[in-house]
């Protein structure tokens, strides 16, 4: 399929109708309202369905109906959004259905501002909402991966029967860049939704079936809370991706940073290699589950000197590049927060005045 | 003898945890003969609320989802917007509806949702323990209101039959009661009329019914439907307050 010039926020709409998507709840917010605006007028062509709801706390419920009854359907949102999403999310994950969010990261906290940020990671990550659970949360560089995490992100959820999360930032949503949908991405639903409320007669079935999350039963509360675990260990197992930047070479440095944030890393390391500095970099693509091994393996390198962890934010993700690293290397924290984004010569400083 | 009173198929044959006197079994009675009577039990999902009927699902004999407080009729969008071959109704009290789901049953209202709600109004929290709800009577005692309730700073009663028929878009809206069998058979009627109007895809449907609490009340069964009759019912007229066919309104 040919390449097309496409704003990020659109492209995530169109990938999640290429993935067999065609379920959407959502409620304006910058810096992600076109991904709303886009499928309003994409979905009536495909026979879809576009709600646009009266509140975040309103569309997070939507969803969970509508992944209930075991379909397709997304929502998207930022920041704001989110939080207010973060009960559905919980009560989502508690009873076990396969949904897909994606948070367009602005600044914080509060009404924070509309700039790019990578504020949420704690909330993306270590949960959000109430009680135990996880999201399985992918993090794109770009529009083209933004494309293919949305594509991959069904398959995902319905694998692990669990609400699954992009997440990007505002960079990501504005920017266009030129982008293609790989047609092998999608996935036919798995059809294992032999739990879902679709109806006993549309499951030839005589017992219904009950969507959930209250167990009074401790024991049952216990044991669901452990297929929860369970799920999240299997994704550590078989879910993880990241990738590795210049660590074929006697690196001094490793940065660790991801999303927007990687990018400019990556031009800074470019410009400290022509100076004669070898810097590494990890780019975690999934921040749930989380590269723990390929950080500390890349940690541990005799070469490497220090670890940096750099983000948009005041410092979240390095709490777990420091928990990887496990103390065997010196760990760092770089980053701004109000919105701008560092420039490739600020990155190249900082890291030199770490080494040095 | 022929037998001549059976359980709908709709219901469970278990037990219900609803204390003695309360009307929610009443109420599950008459949405599970309407759900026998139009055959539509595989093709019915039904959203439970947060408060006493929080376990409605087990009582009920088809597809439930349980929603998180107020959230009902977001979820029930959900569903509906998605498989609109289903047919769905939610089943709220008034703490759930009237409080903190406020915002999702307007909202669902005007947007003209096909889909029923079943509001149990009986002036007070039950599951919790008696707390004032937005439809406790003014003056009327609740663990949360002990002097009784004071408008003068948690203003009035709020009639939602009333509220929603203020809505420009069609939709069916009635209240009825649960106090007597001759309030029983119109609810039932109302009941089936709601679904109906669903399952030919009209509009969104609304029942209230009036419903008593004793044990929240502080009163045994009986004076619980006296003080009903004499109390709610002058406050929260009973009829129907909006139907789809402007000829057809009352």
């Amino acid at each position: 399929m040919a390449k097309v010039l496409m704003k990020g926020n659109e492209a995530i709409g169109e990938a999640a109708i290429k993935a067999g998507c065609l379920n959407y709840f959502a409620y304006p917010i910058t810096p992600q309202s076109e991904v709303a605006e886009y499928l309003a007028k994409r979905l009536p062509d495909v026979n879809g369905t576009f709600v646009q709801g009266e509140s975040e706390v309103a569309v997070g419920y939507m969803i969970f109906g509508a992944a209930g009854c075991g379909e397709r359907v997304m929502t998207t949102s930022s920041s704001p959004g989110i939080s207010l999403m973060s009960e559905a999310l919980s009560y989502i994950a508690g009873a076990r259905c396969p949904a897909v969010f994606v948070n367009i990261m602005r600044g914080g906290p509060g009404l924070g501002g509309i700039l790019p940020s990578q504020g949420d990671y704690f909330q993306a990550t270590k949960g959000g909402g109430h009680g135990d659970y996880h999201l399985l949360v992918m993090a794109p560089e770009g529009v083209q991966e933004a494309v293919e995490m949305t594509m991959k992100a069904f398959p995902l959820a319905e694998k692990y029967r669990g609400p699954v999360m992009i997440l990007g930032d505002g960079l990501i949503g504005q920017m266009m860049e030129p982008v293609e949908f790989p047609d092998n991405l999608y996935a036919e639903p798995l059809n294992n939704d032999d739990w879902a409320t679709s109806g006993m007669d549309k499951r030839g079935a005589d017992k219904k079936n009950i969507v959930k999350s209250l167990f009074l039963n401790p024991k049952e509360l216990n044991d669901n809370n452990l297929t929860l675990k369970a799920q999240y260990e299997q994704m550590k197992k078989e879910e993880v991706m990241s990738e590795a930047y210049n660590t074929d070479t006697d690196y001094k440095g490793l940065i660790v940073s991801y999303g927007t944030m990687s990018r400019v890393c990556r031009t800074a390391i470019d410009t400290m290699k022509e100076q004669g500095l070898e810097i590494g970099m990890i780019r975690p693509k999934t921040l749930f589950p989380f590269p723990e091994k390929e950080i500390y393996d890349a940690a541990a390198k005799e070469s490497c000197k220090a670890v940096i962890s750099i983000e948009l934010s005041m410092g979240q993700m390095v709490e777990d590049v420091e928990r990887c690293v496990r103390g065997i290397k010196p760990v760092e924290w770089y980053g701004e927060c109000g919105g701008d984004i560092p420039a490739p010569e600020t990155i190249a400083d900082v890291v030199q005045s770490l080494l040095n | 003898m022929g037998k001549t009173f059976s359980k709908p198929r709709a219901l469970t044959d278990v037990p219900t945890h609803y204390c003695p006197g309360c009307t929610h079994g009443v109420a599950h009675r008459l949405v599970a003969e309407t759900i026998d009577e139009l055959g539509i039990r595989g093709k019915t999902v039904g959203i439970a609320p947060v408060g006493c009927a929080v376990l409605a699902y087990n009582y009920f004999d088809c597809d439930f989802q349980e929603a998180a407080h107020g959230r009902a009729p977001a979820m029930a969008t959900g569903i509906k917007r998605v498989r609109p071959d289903l047919m769905v109704f939610t089943y709220q009290g008034d703490g759930d509806l009237a409080s903190i789901g406020m915002g999702e049953i307007i909202h669902a209202a005007n947007r003209g949702e096909k889909f029923t709600t079943i509001f149990i109004n009986n002036a007070i929290y039950g599951m919790t323990g008696g707390q004032m709800a937005p439809t406790t009577m003014p003056g009327q005692r609740a663990s949360t209101a002990p002097a009784g309730r004071d408008t003068g700073s948690t203003g009035m009663p709020v009639k939602m039959a009333d509220l929603l028929s203020a809505l420009m878009t069609p939709a069916y809206v009635t209240r009825q009661a649960l106090l007597s069998p001759k309030h029983i058979n119109r609810a039932k009627k109302a009941v089936k009329k709601a679904f109906e109007y669903q399952m030919n895809n009209t509009c969104f449907s609304f029942v209230e019914l009036v419903s008593t609490c004793p044990t929240n009340w502080g009163m045994t069964p009986k004076d619980a439907l006296k003080w009903a009759e004499d109390t709610l019912i002058p406050y929260y007229e009973l009829g129907e307050f909006k139907t789809p066919e402007p000829e057809e309104e009352q």
